[in-house]
């Protein structure tokens, strides 16, 4: 049990107020990772302009404090960036900027990282370019996989 | 709005002022071990008596059938070791059911290892279990079925009595966690036909650390607890004073206020549903409607997680829990919610609310207010109520 006494003040922050939500009509890219039997969901939404830079960026998660709170930092993290940076970012720099998140909840982390992949691999699909590094995201909500990595044995 | 409106009395409730002012003298002058023949010894042991008659009228047991214990774990594994060691020439076969508490579950998984082998009903939509379907579960080499009195998540009640018949009539142990239960409802071990039961302190009012187990008369299961001859040498270890006196008084209040207290409680709780169902679309009732605890609402809000709506409501001053995956730090959410045949999507998305006497009609309807604010919040931001929407799902 992962109370709210154990979340650093800034996973409360970006839980209680996250960043980002919503939707993008239209957006260059859309990934959604997870699956509702492990408990967190995550879509991103991507707005890439033609240099690769990402404009503008918007999630929704269904999920724990934790699966909410890494969605709106990793959102943050990336907007802005390059799509090569945005490709670099992990699960560890996300928690490492929410001041880490208690160790139960590390799985929860990874939805982010691979949603934003997930997103990337729509967008190098619609607009074909590839992505140096980019491989074809694990998991997705519709494929009912209920093997990806939770990352319980991570540190 | 008070601060906090406590909806989490299946977890622990909070000390009555009384339960603690009778507790107090042994705290501070009548620090006596019960076992010294002085009179400070005297005056704690005849304060045990006290209480353990106290415990017995509330369940129409003898006091002497009432061993004290730390709680009602320690009381479920006693029953359910003790009674595979005392019936291994009979057997090791035990009947249990899949929406146990975690203290027989487990036990029952531990006794499964040590070559012991278990049968877990199924229960249905409501979390019932079927008497037929017990019936037919039963080997001559059974020895024991232990089913619940009422279940901790969901507060289904089950038809003990009936259960009891079919145990007493096929010549088998029947061991009830109660700890639910217990001081809330009535119960009888006579007319239940009950053999064994867990209870706990702190869930009516009383102390943690302190509970019972009952064990009828001619049902002699060796001690769980080895050492000193406490307990007619039953269950060893220096009588917790301070916490027996306690759980006599809280089980004392329990059975004078409960008539009065199932009325007022389960009218704040059917308000509560009905509150809840009627302002948040998408929700569901999860438990028998009616054959339930007179505290317990327990609801699956769709397409959002317990855990995030948990801290949610929360912030707004509503404490509650849930039997979603997330919280519990494992990736299941919860068996009970399983076991009745809730999909995994919708079992996360649950909160249990458990009312006490001391609610308020106010903080029901501000608890509907705040939860209906808050799905909508995380229902605005999550992925499957935009795929619901939009039709993809
Ligand atoms: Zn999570």
């Amino acid at each position: 049990m992962s109370t709210k006494l154990e979340y650093s003040d800034k996973v409360v922050d970006h839980f209680t107020n996250p960043r980002n939500v919503g939707e993008i009509k239209n957006a260059s890219g859309v990934g959604t990772v997870g699956n509702a039997k492990c408990g967190d969901i995550m879509r991103v939404y991507l707005d890439i302009d033609d240099k690769g830079f990402i404009k503008d960026v918007k999630f929704k998660t269904f999920g724990c404090g934790a699966a909410i709170a890494t969605s709106s930092m990793a959102t943050e993290l990336v907007k802005g960036k390059h799509i090569d940076e945005a490709l670099a970012l992990t699960n560890k720099s996300v928690m490492e900027a929410l001041d880490g998140l208690p160790q139960v909840k590390v799985h929860c982390s990874l939805l982010a990282e691979e949603a934003i992949h997930a997103a990337l691999w729509d967008y190098a699909q619609k607009s074909h370019v590839t992505i140096d590094g980019l491989k074809k995201p694990k998991s997705d909500i519709h494929e009912d996989d209920h093997d990806h990595d939770h990352g319980e044995e991570e540190e | 709005m008070p601060k906090t409106i406590y909806l989490d009395n299946a977890a622990t409730t909070a000390v009555r002022p009384e339960v603690l002012d009778a507790m107090m003298p042994f705290l501070t002058e009548w620090y006596g071990n019960p076992s010294s023949v002085h009179e400070f010894g005297a005056l704690c042991n005849v304060a045990c008596d006290k209480a353990r008659a106290q415990v017995a009228k509330v369940i129409g047991a003898d006091p002497k059938d009432v061993y004290f214990t730390s709680g009602g774990t320690e009381s479920d594994n006693w029953a359910l070791k003790s009674a595979v060691l005392a019936k291994k020439e009979k057997g090791k076969h035990i009947i249990t059911t899949k929406i146990e508490h975690h203290a027989v579950m487990e036990t029952c998984e531990f006794l499964e290892r040590q070559g012991c082998e278990v049968t877990y009903l199924d229960v249905d939509a409501d979390g019932l279990i079927d008497l037929g379907a017990l019936k037919d579960a039963i080997r001559p080499d059974t020895i024991m079925i232990s089913v619940m009195y009422a279940n901790n998540e969901i507060g289904t009640v089950q038809p003990i009595r009936e259960i009891g018949e079919i145990a007493r009539s096929r010549g088998i142990l029947f061991h009830t966690d109660a700890v639910q239960a217990f001081g809330h409802i009535p119960i009888d071990v006579d007319k239940d036909n009950i053999d064994l039961m867990s209870a706990s302190g702190h869930k009516i009012h009383g102390p943690k650390g302190v509970g019972f187990l009952y064990m009828r008369k001619g049902v002699k299961l060796p001690p769980f607890m080895h050492g000193g001859h406490h307990e007619r040498g039953r269950r060893a270890g220096t009588l917790n004073v301070p916490g027996i006196v306690g759980i006599g008084k809280a089980a004392e209040v329990a059975e004078r206020e409960m008539p009065d207290n199932i009325k007022r409680v389960s009218g704040l709780r059917d308000m509560l549903i009905e509150g809840l169902l009627r302002e948040v679309p998408y929700s569901k009732l999860n438990g028998h409607p009616t054959k339930r605890l007179p505290g317990n609402v327990n609801i699956s809000f769709r397409y959002v997680e317990g855990e995030s709506l948990l801290m949610l409501v929360d912030e707004k001053g509503v404490s509650a829990s849930t039997g979603s995956a997330c919280a519990s730090g494992s990736l299941d959410p919860s068996h009970v919610l399983l076991a009745i045949g809730l999909p995994h999507e919708i079992a996360h998305g649950s909160l249990r609310f458990s009312l006490s006497e001391e609610n308020t009609k106010e903080e029901m309807e501000y608890t509907v207010k705040v939860v209906k604010e808050v799905v909508e919040r995380l229902r605005s931001m999550s992925p499957l109520y935009e795929d619901m929407l939009n039709g993809v799902a």
